[in-house]
């Protein structure tokens, strides 16, 4: 019936009674960059979560290649979708070359030990990224920009055709964002990965999406083009807030970009 | 040299310890038998033979592997929980284990299953019935919240902790004394018979775990984060709490509850050998033998004849030790 990657219908999830999504359906293409938007605590994270089996589908389906991702072990899994968390809470002292092995999990036996396969794909993964120098660096050393590079690393060593990121450049500056977008355009259009990516970032979400799946207190508001979501005015509804659209005097040809505010500046 | 590539020499280090450490304990001592001697023929009929082959090596190798054994527990709980205060000693695992072997000596079992005594069994049950409380009470709340579970074992550390002693009230005086002694820790041995029942559950159980060591290099990251990397987080940590409960329980049937081995130990290797978990594993194993054959030594080389139990000793040694590591402005950044 589809040819998607990725087939959501009707998912929803209330833990304890309490409806964090409702009845929510998209899809994902074999190569698409999806952005998730919504206002904190409209279940973007959760409905990830839900993607690559870390909750159980209860009410509705995911289908990942036509089969329920519930068919999958977290291993095969693995091997399919990666997955760069938020970045909050414990960093383990590990030396960033043999993190970033430790993810090639999915591929390693029990008892084995990573081969020369495994530290080319992780030197790869380092060059990518801009962090060979920072192999020996310890991760709880490093900057939260250069930290959710090597996360983003990690999710790259898993050599998977899909990413999912949970707003992976909330914490940084605009230069590392930029790089982070710049890095996710790069995977997107040269190795043809699948993206899907919560962020809050609406203006970096319409420069590299080819849809977006709008989310407001655990429903689907939109999910479309970039085009539509403009023309249809669903960012303002989506934030309770009407954004200005500004376009750059040095080049007006190029994209303009989306700002709240309530009156002029 | 960076630290990491320290490692190989670091474990051959401990390698090198882990074989003479135990052998030289043995042979210093009062009487200190002469190493030449053991080339000896006669030597092994010999009064200072006997000493050696039934007391003191039976002794130290129940030391080792008691410790080997209480240090793998320890870093598995501090992976797991990623606290460094997670230890089956402070999640009350090992109160639990107490708990049950003093009811069996309250009840003065005799019965035995597979060469292992009611104490032992009943130590067992006591250390999985706290690991089974302590895991329905975190999966009850459904997300695996480290802080439910630190205080759930604590409180049952404290409730294990009055049910001993009222058991120990409702003993006379002599089984009392027995319970309080033995709560102190001991590594008395006569004969291999106890250290190879000891091997016996330490060999299976630590292949598991070594078995499960890039499993637990994830799950330290985070639980989400290791099952997106494919790893079973539910079933890895199921069968990691049975086989530390199994662990802890022989431990503690056989030499009381010796604390603060498996909290310090594991933490010490993390700063000498990284939190990499294949590494780990060796230097716990290795390293927690070693240190608890050496703190019995000196149990029973500090007040001689008499002999101090030596769980005060590891508490007495490790105790300053480790908050002279946490002080030391570095380790702070190591604190798991």
């Amino acid at each position: 019936m589809t040819d998607a990657l990725l087939d959501v219908k009707g998912l929803g999830y209330a833990p304890d009674g309490k409806r964090v999504l409702a009845g929510v359906s998209f899809d994902v293409r074999e190569g698409e960059f999806v952005s998730v938007l919504g206002p904190n605590g409209a279940g973007k994270s959760t409905l990830l979560k839900h993607l690559n089996r870390l909750l159980p589908v209860r009410e509705g389906a995911v289908r990942l290649r036509g089969r329920p991702v519930a068919d999958y072990s977290f291993r095969a899994l693995a091997r399919i979708q990666s997955y760069v968390p938020q970045a909050k809470g414990y960093i383990p002292p590990y030396r960033v070359a043999e993190f970033l092995l430790m993810n090639r999990f999915p591929y390693l036996q029990a008892l084995g030990t990573p081969g020369p396969r495994d530290r080319a794909v992780v030197e790869d993964a380092l060059a990518q990224v801009a962090l060979t120098g920072f192999r020996d660096r310890f991760l709880d050393t490093l900057s939260g920009g250069e930290r959710q590079k090597v996360f983003i690393a990690a999710a790259m060593v898993q050599e998977t055709d899909m990413i999912l990121l949970d707003e992976p450049t909330t914490f940084l500056d605009p230069l590392h964002a930029l790089e982070i977008y710049e890095l996710l355009g790069r995977l997107h259009a040269r190795e043809g990965k699948t993206v899907v990516m919560v962020t809050h970032d609406v203006n970096a979400a319409l420069a590299h999406s080819g849809r977006m799946l709008c989310l407001k207190a655990g429903r689907a508001v939109f999910f479309g083009s970039p085009a539509d979501f403009l023309s249809g005015r669903a960012l303002d509804t989506l934030y309770d807030t009407p954004f200005r659209r500004y376009e750059c005097p040095d080049d007006p040809a190029g994209p303009p970009a989306y700002l709240p505010g309530r009156s002029g500046p | 040299m960076n630290r990491a590539s320290r490692r190989p020499l670091w474990i051959i280090g401990l390698l090198a310890a882990a074989l003479l450490v135990p052998l030289l304990l043995a042979l210093a001592g009062t009487p200190a038998i002469s190493p030449a001697r053991l080339l000896d023929p006669a030597f092994a009929g010999s009064t200072d033979g006997r000493i050696l082959w039934q007391l003191r090596l039976p002794r130290v190798l129940l030391g080792f592997l008691a410790g080997a054994t209480l240090a793998i527990g320890g870093m598995v709980f501090q992976a797991v929980f990623r606290n460094p205060l997670a230890t089956p000693f402070t999640l009350g695992v090992s109160t639990g284990a107490s708990f049950g072997a003093a009811v069996a000596v309250k009840l003065g079992l005799v019965a035995g299953l597979l060469g292992f005594s009611s104490v032992s069994l009943f130590s067992f049950l006591g250390a999985a019935v706290t690991v089974g409380v302590i895991y329905l009470l975190a999966t009850v709340k459904r997300e695996f919240s480290t802080e439910v579970m630190l205080l759930a074992g604590v409180a049952l550390s404290f409730l294990f902790s009055s049910a001993i002693l009222l058991v120990q009230y409702l003993s006379d005086f002599t089984g009392s004394y027995q319970m309080v002694r033995w709560l102190m820790g001991d590594l008395n041995a006569v004969g291999f018979e106890r250290p190879l029942q000891l091997a016996a559950v330490l060999l299976p159980g630590a292949l598991v775990v070594r078995w499960l060591c890039l499993d637990l290099n994830l799950i330290l990251v985070g639980d989400d984060f290791a099952r997106s990397r494919g790893v079973n987080v539910q079933r890895v940590r199921l069968v990691l709490f049975g086989v530390v409960s199994l662990l802890t329980g022989v431990v503690v049937s056989f030499c009381g509850p010796i604390g603060f081995i498996g909290m310090m130990v594991p933490h010490i290797l993390r700063l000498l050998l990284g939190a990499e978990h294949r590494w780990l594993f060796w230097g716990s194993l290795l390293g927690g033998g070693v240190f608890l054959a050496c703190c019995d030594w000196v149990a029973r080389a500090l007040i001689f004849p008499a002999e101090v139990p030596v769980g005060i000793i590891t508490a007495l040694l490790g105790g300053p030790f480790f908050l002279w590591l946490l002080i030391r402005g570095r380790s702070s950044r190591y604190f798991l």
